[in-house]
């Protein structure tokens, strides 16, 4: 099967979390016209809404598929993006048995021994390096598009650079590419790991 | 400067959806007063009319916003507002002056947990029977729900030319959670996009009566400042316009404003399904609500449950018809919407006793899980 097809798959559902002002509904908004608009799929993107869009915590549930969607809330995520401490201890219960969970390892100290699939990017210091710390969202979007696949990366990057005010596209597309050279490392990190833990038993 | 009819694809809310669906309509004003969460539609608004040349205004409050809607509309404008519920309650009594002086206007509820401020952002089907007595007195009256953000986009349309036809106010009765979702809505070509505008009246100016019934019970409709002499007042009158306080005129005036709309039900109601034809419990739904209650009935099915959704998009006037066509031929109905039963009592009503009918409601503040749905249609039946 090639990713095209793996990404194409099923329903899939996706919270992103964190503060208001970090972009994390942006974030969504991307996430969910790169499925509906690049790529002919059906989202559905719901906000919470309310005092948390003025600096609480805020986030975005999103839903891909490839048939209408019924239910657009997410109460069981399959991929749990945290890119805050109070976000991450709010929803980490909800996430679905093998689901992916990925933060911003600036912000959220998660558990020890967690049991499900897990990323890490320094997204909020990768984002300092580049000289604005509101492009975090975008780094972590490029990062999400890199290790889960739910989306492919033409279809993401367009929509990042339809989705940011005008005259930081050139910016937030560094951001994105930053964000997927991280998780392209990070997955070929862990292949290395898993060949070299092949090679000891055999 | 961008033109009325944004034709292509979109990722947008159903506020927006609302907003562009007017536009496309050909509303050119929009008289509001801000509410979460109906803020969205007159933010919109308040952009896009500066592209297309029309007016928008923010009024001290939501009686203001009622009046100012209506005196554009005669004064030949396409007009709008959006509101919530607290707003909605204040419209009402303008809403009331538009049905009896038969103005044309559309009027966007997107209904939040009440009653009172109840709960601002978070969503309620809770305004529905507002939206059928809400204003005092007896009258008819129009009002859509939709689905999705694509479905506000064409019902928007819709309730611009049922108002235009028909010369009263029209209601789309939405939710927060239509209005704040983000999904696909495709816009298409501005020709392909059918509008309907009052019809005009011809012949002699001074002889003009602007409340004589034309062939389909409605009346033509001048602007001010056409030449027509107008007198338009809330008072009972007659088809002159002129207040006439006796029970032949009460009678003539509240036949004239609610006949228009019994006498033309096939055309005003709309009605959609999902797996009905040969279900034995139909599930009777609208909005958002509706669209949970689809994935109720795929999964009822997979159960081995002989389920299907009639979905109301029209809600008022009442689809009678239908139901009393369905309390013939199914064994129950299960009525499902984000409050404690108030078009439950309609299914109920028309039903007559035929068969039960069991409510999935809830108080509001989130949209209703398939799993309940699926649930009651295991228990009750």
């Amino acid at each position: 099967m090639t990713d095209s097809q793996n990404h194409k798959q099923k329903k899939k559902e996706i919270i992103i979390t964190g503060f208001g002002g970090q972009g994390i509904i942006l974030a969504g908004i991307i996430l969910g016209k790169a499925a509906a608009i690049g790529e002919h799929r059906e989202s559905t993107l719901v906000q919470s809404y309310g005092p948390e869009s003025r600096g609480g915590s805020c986030s975005a549930q999103v839903v891909i598929s490839d048939e209408m969607i019924h239910y657009p809330y997410v109460n069981h995520p399959d991929i749990l993006v945290c890119m805050s401490q109070s976000g991450y201890d709010k929803l980490i219960k909800q996430m679905k048995e093998n689901g992916t969970l990925i933060i911003d390892q600036n912000l959220v100290h998660p558990a020890r021994g967690l049991k499900c699939d897990f990323f890490s990017i320094p997204a909020t210091s990768m984002a300092e390096e580049l000289g604005r710390v509101m492009i975090a969202n975008i780094i972590m979007l490029g990062f999400l598009t890199a290790v889960t696949e739910i989306i492919s990366m033409d279809a993401a990057q367009k929509s990042v650079t339809e989705s940011v005010p005008k005259g930081t596209e050139k910016l937030n597309t560094k951001a994105f590419k930053k964000g997927h050279d991280y998780g392209l490392a990070t997955l070929k990190g862990r292949q290395k790991k898993a060949a070299g833990q092949a090679g000891a038993i055999s | 400067m961008k033109p009325a009819v944004l034709t292509g694809e979109y990722f947008m809310t159903g506020d927006v959806a609302c907003a562009e669906g007017a536009l496309a309509a050909g509303c050119r004003f929009f008289g509001g007063y801000p509410i979460t969460p109906a803020t969205e539609i007159a933010e919109r608004m308040a952009i896009r009319l500066s592209h297309v040349d029309g007016c928008f205004i923010q009024m001290e409050d939501e009686i203001g916003a009622m009046a100012s809607v209506l005196g554009a509309s005669w004064g030949g404008m396409k007009s709008m507002t959006a509101t919530s519920g607290p707003g909605f309650s204040l419209m009402m009594e303008n809403i009331g002056l538009g049905i009896c002086t038969e103005t044309p206007c559309v009027v966007v509820n997107v209904q939040r947990g009440g009653p009172s401020t109840g709960l601002p952002t978070h969503g309620a089907q809770g305004d529905m029977m507002q939206a059928r007595w809400g204003s005092h007195g007896h009258y008819e009256i129009i009002a859509l729900a939709p689905s999705s953000p694509q479905e506000i986009f064409y019902l928007t349309i819709t309730a611009f030319n049922l108002s235009e036809k028909y010369r009263l106010p029209v209601l789309i009765m939405t939710d927060e959670i239509i209005g704040h979702m983000s999904e696909k809505v495709i816009i298409p070509e501005a020709k392909s996009i059918k509008t309907v505008s009052r019809p005009k009246p011809k012949g002699r100016k001074d002889r003009f009566k602007p409340f004589a019934p034309g062939p389909n019970g409605v009346a033509p409709m001048p602007a001010a400042g056409e030449g027509y002499n107008l007198h338009i007042t809330g008072l009972t009158h007659d088809e002159k316009g002129y207040p006439v306080m006796t029970v032949e005129a009460q009678t003539e005036m509240m036949a004239r404003i609610t006949e228009k709309i019994q006498r033309n039900l096939d055309d005003i109601i709309r009605t959609d399904s999902y797996l009905l034809e040969d279900a034995e419990i139909a599930v009777v739904s609208y909005g958002i609500s509706a669209r949970t209650s689809i994935a109720a009935v795929a999964e009822a099915r997979k159960l081995g449950i002989k389920a299907g959704l009639l979905r109301l998009v029209t809600i008022w006037p009442f689809p009678e018809d239908q139901i009393r066509k369905l309390a013939d031929r199914v064994k129950g109905f299960v009525t499902v919407e984000i409050n404690l039963g108030q078009i439950h009592r309609e299914v109920e009503r028309c039903a007559g006793g035929k068969v039960p009918i069991f409510l999935v409601g809830h108080p509001g503040g989130t949209i209703i899980h398939p799993d309940s749905v699926v649930k009651m249609l295991m228990e009750a039946f």
